[in-house]
């Protein structure tokens, strides 16, 4: 039903400055923060437990900070892409965006191959102990919102290409806070698993 | 089904009816707000008769002692099933589907911000009681029993851990409350987004209807209760087929974790089905009052300081796991203080009867209900948050009673007023009056001689929960009580059902405003056109239609 | 509505339902503490709703609709700033008043009594049965537990050190204490006394599986003389007699010795119940049958039968096995 079509040509209450995508999405942020906020309750409680087997002490603290660049450098990159589109620069949006994709996809990377090493050197597992169970846990559910966020980017871009997204499209900038906020939580588990475990 | 062909007729010639099958695909694939709101209510009063079944059944076991009508493992399913189906599948559906069906109606919008989001929202619902019930097909089957969970509804650890849960019926609850609880969280979404951004011209937010105003703060607490929930399910995935440790306590995990993830969300969740009462109570109570709601601002502070509170109670559920002074003292004191802003809505309720001219209608008669029983409910609730007290009688009896009133006598009463007043606008018919009375009264008494006696099986030592009891401990002649109450009960809810069925179809037609009330969705049709309002009033005050109707003396003179 | 006079009916009078609720009825003085919390707080929360309710009703008789009313709308109230005050700051006092006496009460109830006398206790919860441990005389029973009395000012206070061997459970006896939980890798602390001597049951309060329901508890409060004999008596080995020779070896040849412990034979199971003196018990299968002959022999047989689900399995024995089993038990005194 398209009764969407009635929703805009009926005068909304004026004194609300943010639009209802915006509301929706930040709404949406909260309750993507009070989960991460859990598996992080989840990670901290058992940290610093005596236990067999690898400890936050195994993680390479190179490998997490070039990692946290990438993705800090992201954020900016995706501010750029805003940026670009507000002044209509339809190929420095693209391109901005996917240099964006690219950042997370070398996180994903690094993410990766911290994993191969975790898993087949120190012999790391999610059911080696209870590091194994709350740092896969934790990291993983972070990287699969990378992950989705860098699926979104490709979509943006992709609609953008075929003309299939206005303009003024509010997607984009809605993707932007969702970045952000994937990017927040890594700062978080930066400080918390990888430098206050050691 | 024919609940609102009308919408559909509307448009266009009101003699044609199209095939059955092409009005399902309609509902099926329907994105509108009260279809969806509709819906949402059909599945919770689906899923009311089953977990009504369990509950009979539950009832009819513990008539006398040693009785062996189930078996233990059946019990024990029944009982788990009952409150997860109650929770999850009953009180939520409905509260969605109220607020789905009113609120854009309420604050003069054509529809919620996301409808397509909303659609998921429902059958990611309804899918998730789908797999819920889909467990009793397993196992050995139906005439097996089926393998039902059997963990009680919030499952403790290490219960749920594959050693002493074998078999998928873990998973099931895990993936049913888990799909169900995603749902929420969309429909919270959803409603925030409208809320706040498409009210009516003028109408402020301090200017909302109350149940709108409850809605929001209850959409909030969804956002922040319900993430936990799915994050805590998560980890018991992971443990039970990913090998994980979260609540292994062999290998080092904490049982107690789960219980504090489990009632961080178990506790918000508790005003998540108690305040859309409250909004509901807040617009009957005054209509058939025929005031204005005592102290709208206290009201809606009241509300928000319920919201914040109950997000800092939720260790009261935990005082017999042996947390130390400190905590207990915390959080005792805490669920005290929620005490205040409950008080403050009963007062107001109160005082909004004080000088009216009570029209006692069926709605009246269940909100008048509702404020009795949710205040035994309250009250126990107090003598609960008493730590000592509450070493004796949790998890026993008294217990049982005392969330049966509040979620019971508290939010089914709320939401039975809620349907009696707003049914005329979803269908355009009125629903009886004799039958509803006879319901109300059926429901009333047969609600207190069955959970009332409960509070006394509870200090006479009865421990929830269990299939069976030994005789002379004087427990016999309580729970036969009880399964009277539950008869009655039963009666009452038949009674209900004929109503509707009856209403439906030979109701008294309502016309649009039939309890000459005062907010916006009295102003358009019943029911109301797909697109709700031709023309939305500028609206400049809480009651827009106390205004039309009374243009000598406004709201808007008095805010 | 029934929740009060029901509660003051029941806690009340002893004729009319034949019993005085046991958490109204205190044995101890931890049980009592609580019930004077409990009777402040039903006394307050009983004031309430009177008032309360009360009012809601006597608003509903005086203002409801009636015909000679005259149709126009009675006369608005939009709220009062003083009264919406004053009925915040009416409950707030309240329950801050409740909040200090409870806070007062947990803090008394937490702190251990004088540790004089003191008798330690270490309780296992298991599926469905409760292991109690004596660790100052180094034997264990199972599902009754024996304490002494407190005789005049020689308080003999209990500390029992609660864990559990499988999943969460509640050890709640109400005429000597609340509950509190046993919980795997945690090890909570609780302390009761008893004031009368006498027989007082409970029971688990924390749903733990199938059997749940059938996982009572007895305890049996004595004279300190007889206190001392029964711990002499307990910390004996097992009985021996030549003419059960046939049970005792179908014991230990069969799977029973793999779960269960006889002292100063070869079973040392730890699975089940220490049986070493299984007939000085009262009931068998934590108290839900007489511990006779009969009963022991149909236990064994099947124990499925009455308590389905139950982690001791049936065996499928012979009559003769039972028989000989079950009367060489019948000398374990």
């Amino acid at each position: 039903m398209s009764s969407g079509a009635f929703t805009d040509s009926i005068g909304h209450d004026s004194t609300s400055t943010w639009s209802t995508a915006q509301v929706g999405m930040l709404a949406f942020l909260c309750s993507e923060a009070a989960f991460f906020a859990t598996l992080l309750i989840g990670y901290l409680t058992y940290a610093g437990v005596e236990m067999a087997g690898p400890t936050p002490k195994s993680l390479s603290l190179p490998l997490a900070i070039t990692n946290t660049v990438f993705l800090l450098l992201s954020s900016v990159t995706i501010v750029l892409s805003l940026k670009s589109q507000s002044r209509t620069d339809r190929s420095g949006f693209t391109l901005w965006m996917l240099v964006t994709a690219g950042l997370g996809m070398s996180f994903l990377v690094g993410t990766g191959f911290e994993w191969y090493r975790l898993i087949y050197h120190d012999g790391l597992t999610i059911s080696r102990n209870l590091f194994g169970t709350t740092f896969f846990t934790l990291v993983g559910f972070h990287a699969t919102h990378v992950t989705v966020g860098i699926l979104a980017m490709i979509v943006l871009v992709i609609r953008r290409s075929k003309g299939w997204m206005a303009v003024d499209s509010e997607a984009p900038e809605l993707v932007s806070w969702y970045w952000h906020l994937v990017d927040g939580v890594w700062l978080l588990i930066l400080v918390l698993v990888y430098l206050m475990g050691r | 089904m024919t609940a609102a062909p009308q919408s559909h007729a509307h448009d266009s010639d009101s003699s044609f009816r199209p095939p059955l099958t092409a009005r399902l695909h309609d509902w099926v694939t329907t994105v509108d707000h009260k279809r969806i709101g509709l819906m949402y209510v059909i599945m919770s009063l689906l899923f009311l008769v089953v977990g009504g079944i369990e509950a009979m059944l539950i009832r009819f076991q513990l008539w006398t002692a040693n009785n062996t009508l189930v078996s233990a493992d059946t019990f024990n399913q029944l009982f788990t099933m009952h409150g997860t189906t109650m929770i999850f599948f009953v009180v939520m559906p409905m509260i969605a589907g109220f607020a789905n069906y009113l609120v854009p109606l309420m604050i003069g919008c054509r529809d919620v911000a996301f409808p397509r989001l909303n659609a998921l929202g429902f059958w990611l619902s309804l899918f998730g009681g789908c797999i819920l019930y889909l467990s009793y097909f397993t196992g050995k089957g139906l005439y097996g029993g089926g393998a039902a969970p059997d963990v009680g509804w919030f499952a403790y650890a290490p219960l749920t851990s594959p050693a002493y849960a074998r078999g998928g019926s873990v998973d099931y609850w895990i993936l049913g409350t888990m799909v169900s609880g995603i749902g929420g969280i969309t429909f919270a979404v959803n409603l925030i987004a409208t809320i706040v951004t498409m009210r009516a011209p003028g109408m402020r937010l301090g200017q909302v209807p109350l149940f709108v105003w409850m809605m929001l703060i209850d959409a909030w607490l969804i956002l922040f209760a319900f993430p936990p929930l799915t994050a805590a399910q998560v980890m018991l995935l992971m443990d039970r087929h990913l090998g994980a440790h979260f609540f292994d306590t062999q290998a080092g995990g904490s049982a107690v974790l789960w219980q504090h993830l489990f009632w961080f969300f178990g506790h918000p969740e508790v005003y998540i089905m108690a305040l859309p009462a409250f909004g509901i109570i807040s617009e009957v109570v005054p209509v058939f009052s025929r005031k204005v709601i005592f102290g709208y601002t206290s009201m809606a502070m009241a509300t928000a300081a319920i919201g914040f509170i109950s997000m800092g109670v939720w260790a009261h559920h935990m005082f017999t796991v042996g947390m130390s002074d400190a905590l207990d003292a915390i959080f005792s004191a805490a669920s005290f203080l929620i005490a205040v802003p409950t008080g403050i809505k009963i007062f107001n309720w109160t005082a909004t009867l004080y000088g009216g001219r009570l029209r006692l209608k069926t709605p009246m008669l269940f909100a008048l209900g509702f404020l009795t029983m949710f205040l035994i409910g309250g009250l126990t609730g107090i003598m609960l948050a008493a730590v000592p007290v509450d070493w004796q009688v949790s998890d026993s009896y008294f217990l049982v009673a005392h969330f049966h009133y509040v979620l019971f006598g508290g939010s089914l009463f709320a939401l039975m007023a809620g349907f009696y007043y707003w049914f005329p606008k979803a269908t355009g018919r009125m629903l009886g009056e004799e039958l509803g009375r006879l319901h109300f009264w059926l429901l009333f008494v047969g609600f207190n001689v069955l959970f009332g006696p409960m509070h006394v099986s509870g200090v006479l030592g009865m421990p929830r929960r269990v299939y069976t009891y030994q005789p002379g401990q004087g427990w016999e002649v309580w729970n036969q009580l009880s399964t009277i109450g539950g008869v009655i009960m039963g009666i009452g809810f038949l009674c209900f059902f004929g109503n509707v069925m009856h209403s439906l179809f030979r109701g008294k037609s309502a016309g649009s405003d039939p309890w000459d009330a005062w907010t916006l969705e009295w102003a358009t049709t019943s029911p109301p056109a797909v697109y709700n309002f031709e023309v939305v009033p500028e609206v400049r005050s809480r009651r827009p239609l106390w205004d039309l109707k009374h243009p000598e003396d406004p709201d808007w003179k008095h805010e | 509505m029934l929740l009060v006079p029901g509660l003051v009916l029941c806690a009340t009078s002893e004729s009319t339902w034949g019993q005085i609720p046991e958490m109204f009825d205190p044995a101890g003085p931890n049980a009592e503490s609580v019930r004077s919390v409990f009777w402040l707080v039903l006394a307050v929360c009983t004031v309430i709703f009177i008032v309360v309710g009360g009012t809601i009703l006597a608003f509903v008789i005086r203002f409801r609709e009636r015909t000679i009313d005259a149709e126009t709308e009675p006369p608005q109230f939009y709220g009062s700033q003083p009264i919406e005050l004053a009925w915040t700051l009416a409950p707030a006092l309240t329950v801050l008043m409740l909040a200090l006496v409870v806070i007062r009460s947990v803090i008394e109830l937490r702190t251990a009594p004088p540790m004089q006398h003191d008798q330690r206790v270490r309780v296992v919860g298991h599926q469905w049965w409760w292991e109690f441990e004596y660790p100052d005389y180094g034997f264990s029973t199972a599902n009754e537990l024996v304490i002494p009395v407190s005789e005049g000012d020689q308080r003999r206070s209990i500390h029992l050190q609660l864990e559990s061997a499988d999943v969460i459970h509640s050890f709640w006896v109400p005429r000597l204490a609340g509950k509190t939980d046993l919980i795997p890798a945690k090890t909570n602390e609780m302390w009761l006394a008893a004031d009368q001597e006498g027989t007082y049951f409970g029971r688990c309060a924390e749903y733990c599986g199938t059997q749940h329901a059938k996982m009572l508890i007895r305890v049996d409060v004595v004279s300190e003389a007889a206190f001392v004999q029964w711990v002499e008596q307990q910390k004996k080995p097992a009985a021996w007699n030549q003419a059960v020779q046939t049970g005792h070896d179908r014991f230990m040849e069969l799977a029973c010795a793999n779960c269960h412990t006889i002292r100063g034979t070869d079973a040392r199971g730890r699975f089940g119940p220490d049986l070493t003196h299984l007939m000085s018990r009262h009931a068998l299968a934590s108290g839900i049958m007489e511990n006779t002959q009969a009963n022991l022999t149909r236990w064994i047989k099947n124990p499925n039968l009455d308590k389905a689900g139950c982690r001791m399995p049936n065996m499928r024995l012979s009559d003769e096995d039972v028989q000989a089993i079950v009367d060489y038990l019948l000398t374990l005194r």
